[in-house]
């Protein structure tokens, strides 16, 4: 057991922290929220600042183009961009943690090379259509069909939740190619060109009154069969490599981001009265307690990942296994308390939007927005499911007879 | 970093569950639990042997000269196992030169103490007792024989701790040299949270297994969702707390020796006290909480004395109130937030 970074662990933080001193002040101010292609330019520069400087990918295979770099380093690249307040990955975050990791594992060399280094330079953004309203949780379920016609698929069904569906270039998509195969054996992982003829974006509002994510209707769209990553039929296996990744160490970097936040919330306590009560005051230092654990059990993970790369042969780039599911079900739940908290410090401010762009902490956006931190990227009931059966082993429920 | 365990680790860890699970058992358990000998100076001598008291101990005082890293990981195992008896005092006695490396048995008081009695587990059987005064800043060391004199038995709630309450005044003793009473009290503090990472790992174990066996409705009723979520959320306790544990003791380790802070300084590094306070405070919510829901999964075998489930819930508690307790290392937590 040791904690401490490794002399040439040090010399990447090192060179990083110099590298984020000397570019952070030259950035321009971030865009409105709601400005999408404002959005689009800021994160696909600061992407090509970062391709420049050689950490764009820095978790990918060499092979691939990225860095090469270890669990370790890409947890020190997460941990010091954030506590730098580097921009977010924003609109490059499917390309480099779904569908880039995802052809870097399963594509061919053809693909590869098509595909990969414009997600690396921010020349392409990705978005995710694996979601459908009848596929949410039981995500096998979807039905978004696709026909073989010649070397083409026509493809013709709707996808939800689409992330950055407004300014994506590609969509990693999931159809059905075998109906009458059994649900899970009957799915191909496509790349959607979001130019094709038969693709209509709708924006979907969330609660925040913002537009984070689209519908996606499919109307006898064509792709070309070269653009299936996989086999036919064998999309399923090729999204969980995809879905490991989305729960491995996606939130390291949002537990050194709520750490921060919750010190900043304490000192707003302190300000405003609220640190005289008792119990509110323990119930910061309880969660400054459970967010430190959590951070200790992202470099667990990490540490873990390092030895399966190590052992498995995987380019040093470990899959994060079931026991993620433990660390998203605690973050998720223990983040939405940071801000439920904050609503309590606040009182009736917590009634009060921060005026656009007035750059006022954003304490009840942050609640609102939280609340999807239970759902995305399967919801806390499913996590439990998953600590339940893969973690510790136990059954799977049988059908009764007569109810149970 | 690595912060997986070293081969090193793994065995001294696996080494003291197989002692335990061959000298320490359900069938000794359960004896202690019914009326049997709770406190057995024989099985304390054995454990003294292993290493348990001597972790810290340098290797020319015939200890095994580790850290703080290497100690909660079998204590991981010693509260998994349930034993009885004051573990922590008496590592922290050893450690600090006040004891044999033969089987010393020690308590540890804080005064002025907190809400309720002066407790004392075990009274009788104590070789020492040291005396935390946190008004003088200092550590002192009584002869238990004079505290037995203005003390008396009470009924503990968890059979296998038995207690006695100090009615009168604490003779003065002599003080202990070269000791840091805020460190002393922090290493109690983590180890006692490493004990709590044990039982609640067996609590988990424990629903699981019940869970697997017993049928209901056609199935096991580990099958049914609302029993897997309740396990779930033992473990979504339990790795956190183990980890914290963990990461503590390195943090302890780093900031000095046994007792007695390197270099001299006084007290202990704001973070690793802070990451110690955590480490507790998660722990004990792990073990209790787990063993709760342990005996909820047990249903009504979990409200029997028969079952074991009532002796992990009733350890977890007076662990909870061993060392530092939730308020006050949410306070300390809070506190450094600022």
């Amino acid at each position: 057991m040791d904690l401490r970074d490794t002399p040439a662990e040090a010399a990447f933080r090192r060179g990083l922290r110099e590298w984020l001193g000397k570019t952070l002040p030259e950035l321009p101010p971030p865009p409105d929220p709601g400005d999408w292609p404002g959005r689009r330019a800021y994160d696909t520069a600061w992407q090509r600042r970062l391709f420049d400087a050689g950490y764009a990918g820095v978790h990918w295979p060499a092979e691939a183009g990225g860095r090469g770099a270890t669990p370790v380093e890409h947890l020190i690249f997460l941990e010091e961009t954030e506590r730098a307040g580097a921009p977010y990955v924003g609109a490059n975050f499917v390309g480099l943690l779904h569908a880039g990791p995802t052809i870097a594992a399963e594509g061919t060399p053809e693909q590869r090379r098509r595909y990969l280094p414009p997600i690396l330079s921010g020349e392409e953004i990705w978005c995710q259509g694996f979601s459908e309203p009848g596929a949410g949780s039981d995500l096998a379920a979807l039905r978004t069909r696709a026909v073989r016609d010649g070397d083409e698929y026509v493809v013709s069904g709707s996808k939800i939740w689409t992330s950055h569906a407004e300014v994506a270039d590609w969509c990693e998509l999931l159809v059905r190619t075998d109906p009458a195969a059994p649900k899970h054996r009957g799915i191909s992982w496509l790349v959607l060109p979001m130019d094709a003829p038969g693709v209509t974006v709708r924006p979907l509002r969330t609660l925040a009154g913002t537009t984070e994510f689209a519908e996606l209707f499919l109307d006898d769209v064509r792709v070309p069969v070269a653009n299936r990553i996989g086999e036919e039929n064998d999309g399923w296996r090729v999204t969980m490599v995809t879905l490991s990744f989305e729960r491995g160490t996606a939130f390291a970097s949002e537990v050194v981001a709520c750490r921060r936040t919750l010190g900043a919330l304490a000192r707003l306590a302190k300000q405003n009265g609220a640190w005289e009560d008792t119990a509110l005051r323990r119930r910061l230092g309880l969660l400054a307690g459970l967010f430190g654990a959590l951070w200790r059990l992202v470099q667990w993970n990490v540490s873990e990942a390092m030895a399966a790369g190590a052992e498995g042969g995987g380019g040093g780039g470990g899959v994060p296994g079931a026991g993620a599911s433990v660390f998203k079900l605690r973050f998720s739940e223990a983040r939405q308390e940071l801000y439920d908290l904050a609503a309590e410090v606040l009182g009736s401010g917590s009634l009060v939007l921060a005026a656009a762009g007035s750059g006022e902490d954003e304490w009840t956006a942050q609640r609102l927005q939280g609340l999807s931190y239970t759902i995305a990227a399967g919801t806390s009931q499913i996590q439990r499911t998953i600590v339940a059966q893969r973690v510790l082993g136990m059954p799977k429920q049988q059908k009764t007879a007569g109810g149970a | 970093m690595d912060f997986r365990l070293t081969q090193d680790q793994v065995d001294l860890q696996a080494g003291m569950r197989s002692l335990l699970a061959g000298r320490f058992g359900r069938e000794r358990l359960r004896e202690a639990a019914d009326g049997g000998e709770v406190f057995d100076r024989a099985l304390w001598g054995e454990l003294a042997g292993a290493g348990l008291f001597t972790l810290r101990v340098p290797v020319e005082g015939d200890g095994l000269g580790l850290g703080l890293a290497e100690a909660v990981l079998v204590f991981e195992e010693a509260g998994r196992a349930l034993v009885p008896g004051p573990l922590v005092a008496s590592e922290l006695a050893v450690a600090l030169g006040q004891g044999g490396t033969a089987g010393t048995v020690a308590g540890l008081v804080r005064v002025p103490r907190g809400r309720g009695p002066l407790l004392v587990e075990q009274l009788p059987s104590l070789d020492v007792l040291l005396v935390l005064d946190v008004a003088a800043g200092e550590l002192r060391r009584v002869d238990p024989v004079d505290v037995l004199a203005v003390a008396r038995e009470v009924r503990g709630v968890d059979p296998l701790t038995r207690l006695w309450e100090v009615t009168g005044p604490l003779p003065q003793g002599s003080p202990v040299s070269r000791a840091d009473p805020d460190r002393v009290w922090c290493e109690g503090t983590l180890l006692t949270a490493a004990l709590q990472v044990g039982l609640a790992a067996r609590a988990v174990g424990s629903a699981v297994a019940y869970a697997g066996q017993r049928e209901q409705f056609g199935q096991p009723i580990g099958a049914f969702q609302a029993v897997q979520h309740l396990c779930a959320d033992m473990l979504g306790r339990l790795e956190p707390a183990r980890v914290a544990v963990r990461a503590a003791a390195l943090a302890l380790d780093a900031d000095g020796g046994a007792g007695s802070g390197a270099g001299g300084q006084a007290g202990v590094a704001p973070d690793a006290a802070a990451e110690v306070a955590g480490a507790k405070l998660l722990a004990d919510e792990a073990a209790v909480h787990g063993a709760r829901d342990c005996l909820q999964v047990h249903g009504g075998m979990g409200f029997t004395w028969e079952g074991d489930v009532h002796l992990l819930l009733k350890r977890a508690w007076v662990r909870q109130q061993s060392f530092a307790g939730a308020e006050e290392c949410a306070e300390l937590l809070a506190e450094r937030l600022l």
